[in-house]
C-alpha cells in the first residue's frame, strides 16, 4: 500500500524533530533571521501602519483582480509581449515547452520562482532534453542535490558550508580545497556564468506585476535576475494570478515590507522593474517577453469569501521563519511546494483537503505566523477554518468524530462530565499503580512518550467547592 | 471593593489541577470580590472547536452561555478559554438564539491578570514569594488577548520574587491542544526546546497565564527530571508572607 502525504508527513515529522544537528542550523538562521527582522522594522517609522498599508492595497488587488489582471495583460501587449493564461500546471507547462522548442531552445537560465516549483516546469522542460540552470544560488545547491527548495526565500537553509562544499567537490570541481563562503561562491559564479551566455531563455518568477504600468518587478539579492532577464533572447515570466497590484507607486511601500519581512534588509539589493520585450532603439532587453498567469485553483480560493485573503500573501517568507513547527520539523517535511504556515493554509485548497488536511493540524495554533505576516493573514484561523472544512466535509477519522460525539454529549450534561472526570482519573491512578503507564493499554501512553503522567488529584476543583460550602 | 465575580474553572484544571482555580478564589477573595462557582459549568468548547468538530462545540458554548449568562463578570485562570469565549463565540454562535448573550458574555469575561490589572485595577496583592522566576508568554494570552504587561505589573509587584527574563519567552510551549496527541513528536521537540530555554536561565521557577501550558511544560520537565519547576501566576499571587507552607509546584500538588 502506498504510504499518503499524512503518514509521511508524521514520519518525517519525528526523525526531522528528533535531529538536533539539523535543529541547530535551523536555529542559528533563524537567530541571526529574528535579529535582522527586527533590526528592520525598527527602521521603518511605523510598522503596522506600513502592514495596513499593504494589506490595503493587496485587498483592492485581489477584490479587482479581474480588472487589473487585464490592464496589466493590455499593457504588456501594447509593448510586444505576450500573455498566456494557464488554468493550470500542465497547461503552463505546455505553454512554455512549445515555446521553447519553437524557438529551439536547449539551454535555459532560471531565477528563483515558487511558481515554477508548483507546475513542476524544470522537469517537463528536462524531458524535452532541455537543460534548466536555476541561477540563485540556494536553488542552484538544492538543484544539485536533486531536492526541492526548503525554504520559499531561503532555499538551501538547511545545510551548513560543510555540506555545501562537499556537494560542490562531489558536483562541480574535486579540486575545492576551502569551505569559505567566497571561495564556494567563485566557483558557483563561474559556472553560472556559462549558463547566462549559453541560455536561449530566461524564466523568472514575479513579485509583483503592475497592472497601471503593465511592468513586472522581479527582487533579488545576487543579480541572477537580471542576467536571466536580459542575457537571453527570450524572457518568460512564470507567476500566480494574484501578484498583480495596482499602481506603480504601490512599490513603495510593498518593496521595502517585502524585504523587511523577508530577510530583514531596508531594500531587496537588486530590484527590478521590466516592461516588456526590447523596444526598437534600445540596447539591452529579451527579443521575445511572454508572461504566464497560472490560476491552478486560485480562483477556487479567490471564490470563498473566509479564505480570499490567503491570496494577499506576497511569499515573503516569515511566517515559516517564526513558526515553531517549521523550526523544528524543517521545510522538507511538509512534503509541499509551500511549506510552513502559509503552506498549510494553501495546501488544502490547491491540492485537496482530503490528502493535505493533516498540514492544517499540524500546529499548535500559536498565532506566530498572523503577528508577523506583512500583509496581516490571519493565517492560524484559516489554520482552524480548514480543520472546520475537513470535519464538515466527513474526511475526518470516524472514530475521532465518534469521540467528539461522546464528548458533546457529556459537556452539556454537568453530572455526566464530572462523573466522566472522576472515573478516568480513577482508573488512571490505578492503571498507574499497577506500573502499566506507558504501554497499551494507558490511553494517555501518547502524552506520557514525551512527558510525565499528568497529576491526578483525588477531588476536582468543583468537589471540593461543593464541600467548603457545605462546611460553611 | 466588593465586586460579584463569576469563576470560570476550566475542565481540565477542575479535573487535573484544582489547586489553580482554588490559589484564583484566594487572590479574588483577597482583592474583595464575592466569588460564585456556577457549578453547572463544563467546557469551553475549544478541543472540539480546535479539532475543527464546531457542531460539537456549539452546543457545549450554548451550554457555557447558558450557565454564566446571567454573570455580572466571569473571570478564568485561562487566557486560552478566555480567548475562546471572547473571540469564537460570536462565531460560533453567529445564528444561535443565544447570539446575543454570547457577544454580551464575550464583553464581560476576562483571564484572571486582566481582570486583576485592567478591571479590579490591583497590581499589589499582597503576595510574598521569595523565589526565582522566569515568565513563559502563553500565546493566546498573547497574541489573541494582547496580554503583555498585565502579568508581568503583577508579578513585579510580588514581594521577593526576582523575575528572570527567558529567551524566546513567546515561542510556543508545544502544547496545542490535540496536537500534543496528533503530532505527539513535535510537541514533545517543541516542550523540549522550552524546557532548553527554562534550564538555560536556572530559574526555580517558570509560571504563565495558561494552566495547559504550565501541564505540558511540567510534563516534559518531570520527563526530563529537571530542577525547574512550574507554577501558575495564580499560585504565586496565593502565596503570603509567613503563611507557613512552601510554595507547591502544579507537580508536588497533594489533593
Amino acid at each position: 500500500m502506498t504510504q499518503t502525504a499524512a503518514q509521511r508527513f508524521l514520519e518525517d515529522a519525528a526523525v526531522k524533530s528528533a535531529d538536533l544537528v539539523h535543529r541547530e542550523i535551523i536555529r542559528r538562521g533563524m537567530d541571526s533571521y529574528d535579529a535582522a527582522h527586527l533590526k528592520g522594522r525598527a527602521r521603518i517609522k511605523d510598522w503596522e501602519a506600513a502592514r495596513e498599508k499593504c494589506q490595503e492595497i493587496k485587498r483592492e488587488a485581489i477584490n479587482h483582480l479581474d480588472r487589473y489582471l487585464v490592464q496589466f495583460e493590455e499593457k504588456v501587449v501594447a509593448r510586444g509581449g505576450h500573455v498566456y493564461w494557464a488554468a493550470n500546471a500542465e497547461e503552463a507547462c505546455t505553454y512554455v515547452k512549445d515555446l521553447a522548442l519553437r524557438f529551439g531552445v536547449r539551454t535555459v537560465v532560471k531565477s528563483k520562482s515558487m511558481v515554477t516549483e508548483e507546475i513542476h516546469l524544470s522537469p517537463a522542460l528536462e524531458k524535452e532534453g532541455i537543460k534548466v540552470w536555476e541561477t540563485d544560488l540556494g536553488e542552484f545547491i538544492v538543484q544539485l542535490r536533486n531536492e526541492g527548495p526548503y525554504h520559499i526565500v531561503t532555499p538551501a537553509m538547511h545545510l551548513n558550508r560543510g555540506q555545501i562544499a562537499t556537494l560542490f567537490r562531489e558536483k562541480l570541481d574535486p579540486a575545492i580545497a576551502s569551505d569559505d563562503p567566497a571561495d564556494l561562491m567563485a566557483v558557483a559564479r563561474r559556472k553560472l556564468r556559462e549558463a547566462f551566455f549559453a541560455a536561449e531563455m530566461g524564466i523568472s518568477g514575479a513579485n509583483f506585476l503592475v497592472a497601471d504600468a503593465g511592468v513586472v518587478a522581479i527582487s533579488t539579492n545576487e543579480g541572477n535576475g537580471r542576467l536571466c532577464t536580459s542575457v537571453p533572447p527570450i524572457h518568460v515570466v512564470i507567476t500566480g494570478i494574484e501578484k498583480v497590484i495596482p499602481r506603480l507607486e504601490d512599490l513603495a511601500v510593498l518593496w521595502p515590507v517585502l524585504a523587511t519581512s523577508g530577510t530583514g534588509q531596508g531594500i531587496t539589493t537588486y530590484s527590478t522593474m521590466i516592461a516588456g520585450p526590447r523596444q526598437p532603439g534600445e540596447v539591452d532587453g529579451a527579443k521575445e517577453f511572454h508572461v504566464v498567469l497560472v490560476d491552478n485553483g486560485r480562483s477556487r480560493l479567490l471564490a470563498d469569501a473566509e479564505q480570499r485573503e490567503v491570496l494577499h500573501c506576497i511569499r515573503c517568507g516569515a511566517c515559516l521563519n517564526i513558526c515553531p513547527v517549521f523550526r523544528h520539523v524543517g521545510g522538507h517535511t511538509y512534503g509541499t511546494t509551500y511549506p510552513g504556515p502559509i503552506g498549510s493554509v494553501l495546501t488544502p485548497h490547491l491540492n485537496g483537503i482530503k490528502e493535505f488536511k493533516h498540514l492544517s493540524y499540524a500546529s499548535s495554533l500559536c498565532g506566530a505566523c498572523s503577528s508577523v505576516c506583512p500583509v496581516k493573514i490571519d493565517l492560524h484561523h484559516h489554520l482552524l477554518e480548514n480543520r472546520r472544512n475537513a470535519a464538515e466535509a466527513g474526511v475526518t477519522k470516524s472514530s475521532e468524530r465518534m469521540i467528539f460525539r461522546m464528548w458533546r454529549a457529556a459537556m452539556v450534561r454537568p453530572r455526566v462530565y464530572a462523573f466522566g472526570g472522576w472515573s478516568m482519573r480513577k482508573a488512571l491512578r490505578m492503571l498507574y499503580a499497577l506500573g502499566l503507564a506507558g504501554t497499551v493499554v494507558d490511553p494517555m501512553r501518547v502524552w506520557n512518550r514525551y512527558r510525565a503522567p499528568v497529576p491526578l488529584p483525588l477531588q476536582s476543583f468543583r468537589a471540593r467547592w461543593r464541600k467548603d460550602r457545605a462546611g460553611n | 471593593m466588593s465586586r460579584k465575580v463569576s469563576l470560570f474553572v476550566p475542565c481540565f484544571v477542575d479535573q487535573l489541577l484544582p489547586e489553580v482555580a482554588v490559589d484564583t478564589v484566594k487572590v479574588l477573595r483577597r482583592v474583595g470580590c464575592e466569588v460564585d462557582f456556577p457549578e453547572d459549568q463544563t467546557c469551553c468548547g475549544q478541543p472540539a472547536l480546535n479539532t475543527g468538530y464546531w457542531g460539537e462545540a456549539r452546543p457545549c458554548a450554548e451550554h457555557f452561555v447558558r450557565v454564566f449568562k446571567n454573570a455580572e463578570v466571569v473571570v478564568s485562570p485561562s487566557g486560552s478559554c478566555v480567548s475562546v469565549i471572547r473571540l469564537f463565540y460570536p462565531e460560533l454562535l453567529a445564528h444561535s438564539s443565544l447570539r446575543e448573550d454570547a457577544i454580551s458574555l464575550a464583553g464581560r469575561t476576562f483571564e484572571f491578570s486582566e481582570f486583576l490589572v485592567k478591571v479590579a485595577e490591583v497590581t499589589q496583592v499582597g503576595a510574598s514569594f521569595p523565589h526565582t522566576v522566569t515568565y513563559h508568554a502563553s500565546c493566546h494570552g498573547l497574541r489573541e488577548l494582547n496580554l503583555r504587561s498585565e502579568p508581568m505589573q503583577l508579578l513585579r509587584e510580588v514581594e521577593g520574587l526576582k523575575l528572570i527574563p527567558m529567551v524566546r519567552s513567546e515561542e510556543c510551549c508545544g502544547f496545542g491542544g490535540t496536537f500534543a496527541a496528533k503530532f505527539a513528536d513535535i510537541s514533545g521537540a517543541m516542550g523540549n526546546s522550552k524546557a532548553d530555554s527554562v534550564d538555560a536561565i536556572g530559574a526555580e521557577f517558570v509560571t504563565a497565564i495558561d494552566p495547559s501550558c504550565l501541564m505540558h511544560l511540567q510534563g516534559i520537565l518531570g520527563k526530563r527530571n529537571a530542577a525547574a519547576r512550574t507554577i501558575h501566576l495564580a499560585s504565586i499571587l496565593a502565596q503570603q508572607r509567613g503563611a507557613g507552607s512552601s510554595p507547591q509546584g502544579l507537580a508536588e500538588e497533594k489533593p
